[in-house]
């Protein structure tokens, strides 16, 4: 999992039915220190209360779907926790 | 598997239930070296490891939802291991 900042909504209206009622969140990945670092993607709301400028961790590839109340939904990122702190040693 | 060392934890109250009660450890990934490669991972704990431990990050889903005992869960990248020595030969 990485950390991400969630920079943003994104609504279609027109999508494969199996993604209905799930909610999209456009998240910019982090380095450690939090600092941008990496590409944008398009998360699932997994834990259903994201919204903009939140820490979040999100999860990839096949287990961003298993998050997801069908666990068979064509999702390849999703937001799993809202961070309340990061400490480094 | 990946070899990682403990760099901190993330704390995080709204998760997916998946999370709940576990601990998640910020790991900086290295080569075999010990030498950090740049790139992290969050990964839940299984072991007890803590910070600054050479670890073994198992980082596929089917793998990791054996060991928490689910069939269903966005889960993927576990702290397997504590590593005492690794021998380059």
């Amino acid at each position: 999992m990485k950390l991400g900042k969630v920079i943003g909504t994104v609504v279609a209206t027109e999508k494969t039915p199996d993604l209905e009622g799930i909610k999209f969140l456009i998240v910019q990945l982090l380095d450690k220190h939090q600092q941008p670092a990496g590409e944008t993607v398009v998360a699932a709301d997994g834990v259903h209360m994201v919204g903009p400028g939140e820490l979040v961790y999100v999860v990839g590839s096949r287990e961003a779907a298993q998050a997801m109340p069908n666990p068979f939904v064509p999702v390849d990122h999703a937001i799993v926790g809202i961070v309340d702190e990061v400490s480094l040693a | 598997m990946k070899i990682g060392r403990v760099a901190g934890t993330v704390v995080s109250t709204i998760s997916a239930p998946i999370f709940d009660g576990r601990k998640l450890l910020l790991c900086d990934l290295t080569t075999p070296d010990g030498d950090p490669t740049g790139d992290y991972i969050i990964a839940a704990d299984t072991i007890d490891a803590g910070v600054g431990d050479p670890v073994l990050i198992l980082d596929e889903g089917s793998s990791a939802r054996q060991i928490v005992g689910e069939t269903v869960a966005p889960i993927r990248a576990l702290v397997v291991g504590i590593i005492d020595e690794v021998d380059l030969g």
